[in-house]
């Protein structure tokens, strides 16, 4: 088990050793995203704007149009949110290559509590025109997604977990943004999801087999560009859907994927997810509790989604 | 690139035919930033024509000089000087902010010869310190020149810029304010008092010039002042007048967001021509 914001901070040190273009901004907040080791071995193309995350922002897109590869990192709250419209008209609106890292995504920030709990993040990013959002689902994922990200056209956000999350993926598996990761084909219903809520839906489609429920589990780590023919087959070949994210469900994912369904292929669906409230102080595991999202309720959840389906 | 011309009557009668391209445009328009572009004018001027390197055949020359309208709405002046250098033809100065032109309400990128997109206020210089910082790990020699008003200064971001350029010890950033004074709602001191403004800057870790911004020799020398700075950004605060050129804009925040009619245009075509 390892926080994704791990393997963002080993690939970024990858990348500052393979492409002189890259550059990584910080808010005070380097070691906790982990720009650490890239600080401490290219501290020339380091930059530190203090907690001033408007000023960070808008600096990358000065970065981006001179070429450069900027990562500017601070926790998801402050991205998304007290930066928005730096990333709307200093970066969407020029199309930039700027990454946008947000680490500590999530109600598993735990004791910080809800002034640091990114749970808007998803819907402020994936409103803006050229944004494109990534949530890695384990270590590896996050590797590759830095990676990836550093490449991909115009702005990517990037959310990552502060807590460990077990190791789903590996090295050698393949990595695209905006096309999703099948981990398993159901025939009564598809749970789709993202980041740590990915290994919470398997063990969920573990205890439904064992019930008699065939549950696919998609790992959506491409919030947007959604991967349209992956979710409109598994709609197709289910008819029914249920979402599962760390996230608001106004707006979020689940949203992203009714948007999609509701026009394409319209199939039961439900959302899990925080219901129109904000976070509160404690461990990742009781908070993920207190708040249902769990592979428990999943499991209620899928199966209230089956008997609708069926009556 | 570009010969500069520093012939003071030339610069004048250059600021009054952009003056002109200005108000015709504003008016086919119906609608735009009238003061605060004709407060620009003079110190776009001393920068396009006697201080920026700048190619309009090649606008992605490397070595370019930058510059950041942060203040966006007073495009309309810089629209009129790139399409008097070529950077588009300059029939196109009168589509501006008609649906299809390229010229938008507010600066974009993408537009031959504008850098960045600007127009929500406050985040030009944040954008020029992400430019002069590359300079410098590139080696460059080139400046970032970018333009503040005096009521965007009401946004927190261009203080929390305006300490990262003196913690950076950015000296290839020049800023120039057009201190107009006043803003939507009124004189900016009574919106927001700004004052001391000067002080404020210094305290900030900036060099300060201050200047009368419709003054050739004034502003080139400030300019030529800001050049000889070394390990601090420097800030030229230019007095200027909103609306100025023309008797019935000048110093009246109405004319902040409205446009001459026909009628408007001609007396102030014939007040500015009879100069």
């Amino acid at each position: 088990m390892k926080p994704t914001r791990d393997g963002f901070g080993e690939a970024l040190l990858e990348l500052g050793e393979k492409d002189e273009r890259v550059v990584v901004l910080s808010a005070d907040l380097t070691e906790s995203v982990r720009a650490g080791a890239f600080k401490a071995k290219f501290p020339k193309r380091f930059f530190n704007f203090g907690i001033s995350e408007q000023d960070m922002m808008s600096a990358a897109a000065g970065f981006a149009l001179e070429g450069k590869i900027p990562f500017a990192t601070t926790f998801g709250v402050f991205a998304s949110g007290r930066a928005w419209d730096q990333i709307r008209t200093s970066i969407a609106y020029m199309n930039l290559n700027v990454n946008i890292i947000g680490s500590h995504g999530g109600i598993t920030v735990g004791p910080d509590g809800a002034t640091h709990q990114a749970l808007e993040d998803y819907a402020l990013m994936r409103v803006l025109p050229n944004m494109s959002v990534v949530v890695p689902c384990d270590f590896y994922e996050a590797k590759k997604a830095t990676e990836a990200a550093a490449s991909y056209p115009g702005p990517v956000y990037l959310r990552l977990t502060r807590n460990k999350v077990p190791f789903l993926t590996s090295l050698d598996d393949d990595f695209q943004i905006g096309k999703a990761r099948v981990f398993r084909e159901g025939k009564d219903l598809t749970i789709v999801a993202s980041g740590q809520m990915v290994h919470i839906s398997l063990k969920a489609a573990d205890i439904l087999k064992e019930e008699g429920i065939s549950a696919g589990v998609i790992n959506l780590h491409t919030i947007k560009p959604l991967d349209r023919d992956a979710i409109l087959k598994a709609a197709r070949e289910t008819g029914a859907i249920l979402t599962v994210e760390e996230h608001q469900v106004f707006g979020g994912m689940g949203s992203a994927i009714a948007e999609l369904i509701s026009e394409n292929e319209p199939v039961l669906i439900k959302f899990l997810g925080i219901r129109d409230r904000f976070g509160r102080s404690g461990e990742s595991d009781i908070l993920l509790e207190a708040f249902g999202l769990t592979s428990e309720s999943i499991v209620k959840e899928a199966k209230e989604l089956i008997k609708k389906k069926q009556s | 690139m570009i010969n500069k011309k520093t012939d003071l009557e030339f610069l004048k009668q250059k600021s009054l035919d952009i003056r002109c391209d200005v108000l015709a445009m504003l008016e086919e328009a119906g609608s735009g930033h009238t003061g605060g572009s004709l407060s620009l004018v003079e110190i776009l001027v001393s920068l396009y024509y006697c201080k920026l390197n700048h190619d309009p055949e090649n606008p992605s020359w490397g070595e370019r000089d930058r510059f950041i309208l942060s203040k966006g709405h007073g495009c309309p002046t810089l629209y009129a000087i790139l399409a008097d250098f070529g950077y588009f033809p300059k029939n196109e100065l009168m589509t501006l902010r008609k649906y299809g032109s390229c010229l938008q309400g507010h600066p974009e990128k993408g537009i031959r010869g504008i850098e960045a997109s600007t127009g929500s206020l406050g985040q030009g210089l944040s954008i020029s310190i992400g430019m002069a910082l590359s300079a410098r790990l590139d080696g460059r020699e080139n400046r970032v020149y970018c333009i503040l008003g005096d009521g965007e200064t009401n946004e927190g971001q261009v203080w929390e810029s305006a300490m990262t350029a003196a913690h950076y010890k950015l000296d290839n950033i020049i800023v120039m304010l057009d201190h107009n004074k006043l803003q939507i709602d009124g004189p900016v001191n009574e919106v927001k008092n700004l004052e001391p403004f000067e002080e404020k800057w210094r305290s900030f870790g900036w060099k300060v010039k201050r200047c009368n911004g419709h003054d050739f020799q004034e502003l080139l020398d400030a300019l030529d002042w800001a050049d000889s700075i070394k390990g601090h950004p420097a800030i030229i605060i230019a007095d200027t007048v909103k609306g100025k050129g023309v008797s019935f804009m000048e110093n009246d925040n109405r004319w902040h967001g409205v446009t001459p009619t026909k009628e408007e245009l001609g007396k102030a075509l014939e007040e500015l021509k009879g100069k």
